[in-house]
């Protein structure tokens, strides 16, 4: 089963982090999905741009489009990994790890229900 | 780094916000700064321990305020601190509270911050060092790092520029929709300035002063969060990051100046860039043009250009044309003549700032663009005087090295022809 692990947490502070430590932490990311990376279970890992390029088109009959993101909220959405694990188990221990790299913000493990990378579209 | 790396991130970007808030229940800066640096020693106590509250912010405000009350309290009765017991527990349930509170002023409260900083009486440098020292929370020693003057220069401009602020009536009610348009155009032109502080170096050896072009970059991305819908921020943000995002292409290995047309491309910060065009699309679809979406439009046509070859001219003159309408002014017209020696040739990019020679008579760069000009046009000897009286205007060493280069272009020129 594939799943998504979603990374949040609060921008401005991530902002605020020293370049070093940035690039630490995104270093110690990719050192802990290596193992998955692999046995070839790592799919698609991004980084988002901040949310102040972000907009929001709310859906109905004429869509609006609105400035920033969807909500307000104290965490944003950062970033996601995908990955093909056994378990929801291995899923979890993953998110553990790469929490373990940073001491704020949350990561949310989301099982996949579809997944389309492009390829299997045409 | 240290580990407790992240309190300091979460202190400094909560501080516009807990500080701001502080601001309005005391209608004090000086009241405010010291509950807000009062909160700060106890979350250093505080969250190694217990981890990070879910709202910083709201931590600071709630804590701060509590001992910014207890000490106006203490002034007429004794009355026992909190216990910092129960401090450290109060984590979600009454910082809730103060949440609700804060949210709603939240926008208005942190521009009144950046808004009190540009007082009217203040000159520009001291805006600037206001905003570095309140609203980013800079030390005194970084900040005349920064400016390269003596910490007690920097210490006295600071203390100055307090006390005219305090001294000015503040209003405290939530500003209406044309005062809060007007604050933020003011608070916009102080972070530009800011931003072109560290940029453009207006003196000594180091050119590049990023951190006050970071500390710019980072404040306008929270001003642009308070108000996500404003094109005039998205422009502005846009001009940070696309100028930005050449620095490490601006300079060679001496610290000499590298012009647009010769810096290596493959330097510039993509990441940057990528932000930067997505703002000023998102901005143009506003259909408010305004000057910094202007500028910021014209750095978009250098970042998307892979060689200068590509570069779009035609469509530089066109914007600052448009700049020319909107904000007349000697500078924009000399930075219009560079487009129209490109598009129409040296002789015509002349006699558009022929008029300009008095108003620029003592600008750096109206005596640096005349004598490529002349250059081009083969007049080497106006060329020569032109060179020689931007040398003597330039205000840093990589200013007047770059036109030195010209100079013994010329002097290497002359010394062939004599040779033949």
């Amino acid at each position: 089963m594939q799943y998504a692990i979603l990374c949040y947490d609060n921008e401005a502070e991530v902002e605020a982090w020293p370049r070093a430590k940035l690039d630490e932490v995104i270093s110690r990311h990719q050192l802990a999905t290596r193992p998955v990376a692999e046995q070839g279970k790592l799919g698609p890992v991004l980084r988002l741009l901040p949310t102040s390029t972000a907009m929001t088109v709310r859906s109905g009959d004429k869509p609006v489009v609105l400035d920033g993101p969807f909500a307000e909220t104290k965490e944003q959405l950062l970033g996601f990994w995908i990955i093909d694990a056994e378990t929801h188990e291995e899923a979890v221990a993953l998110a553990q790890e790469l929490a373990s790299h940073k001491e704020t913000g949350s990561m949310e493990v989301r099982p996949v229900l579809m997944y389309m990378d492009g390829s299997n579209t045409k | 780094m240290s580990e407790l790396g992240w309190i300091d991130a979460a202190l400094t970007s909560a501080r516009p916000q807990a500080l701001a808030a502080l601001l309005r229940y005391f209608g004090d800066l000086d009241t405010a700064e010291e509950a807000f640096q009062e909160a700060c020693l106890r979350a250093l106590r505080n969250w190694p321990e217990k981890g990070p509250p879910r709202d910083p912010a709201a931590w600071l405000i709630f804590v701060g305020r509590n001992f910014g009350v207890d000490q106006i309290r203490k002034t007429s009765r004794q009355a026992p601190l909190p216990d910092e017991e129960q401090l450290s527990d109060l984590g979600d349930q009454e910082s809730d509270i103060a949440e609700r509170l804060d949210n709603a002023h939240y926008r208005d409260d942190v521009l009144r911050l950046l808004f009190i900083c540009c007082h009217p009486d203040l000159p520009a440098t001291q805006q600037i060092a206001l905003a570095l020292r309140i609203v980013s929370g800079l030390s005194v020693k970084e900040i005349a790092r920064a400016f390269l003057v003596s910490e007690a220069a920097m210490e006295q401009r600071i203390t100055r520029a307090k006390r005219a602020i305090s001294g000015a009536s503040r209003e405290f009610e939530p500003p209406d929709a044309v005062e809060r348009s007007e604050r933020l155009g003011i608070v916009a032109a102080m972070l530009y300035l800011l931003f072109n502080e560290g940029y453009s170096a207006s003196g000594g050896t180091t050119h590049l002063r990023g951190q006050l072009c970071l500390e710019a970059i980072r404040l306008t991305r929270l001003l642009l969060r308070l108000f996500p819908a404003e094109p005039e921020i998205m422009g502005l943000l846009a001009l940070m990051l696309l100028q930005h995002s050449r620095m490490a292409a601006r300079l060679d290995g001496n610290g000499e100046l590298i012009l647009l047309e010769d810096q290596d491309r493959g330097l510039w910060n993509r990441e940057l860039i990528n932000e930067g065009l997505v703002l000023i699309e998102k901005a143009v679809r506003h259909a408010r043009p305004g000057v910094y979406q202007i500028q910021a439009a014209i750095a978009t046509a250098h970042a998307r250009a892979p060689s200068p070859d590509d570069t779009n001219w035609a469509e530089i003159d066109r914007l600052y044309g448009l700049l020319e309408v909107i904000q007349p002014s000697p500078v924009v017209t000399l930075n219009r003549s560079v487009a129209v020696s490109k598009t129409k040739g040296p002789a015509a990019a002349l006699a558009m700032i022929e008029p300009l020679a008095k108003p620029l008579d003592s600008y750096f760069h109206f005596h640096g663009v005349r004598g490529a000009y002349l250059l081009q046009t083969g007049d080497e000897c106006a060329a020569r005087q032109s060179f020689d009286r931007a040398i003597a205007l330039a205000r840093t060493p990589a200013e007047a090295a770059h036109i030195r280069q010209h100079i013994d272009r010329l002097k290497n020129l002359a010394k062939s022809e004599k040779r033949s």
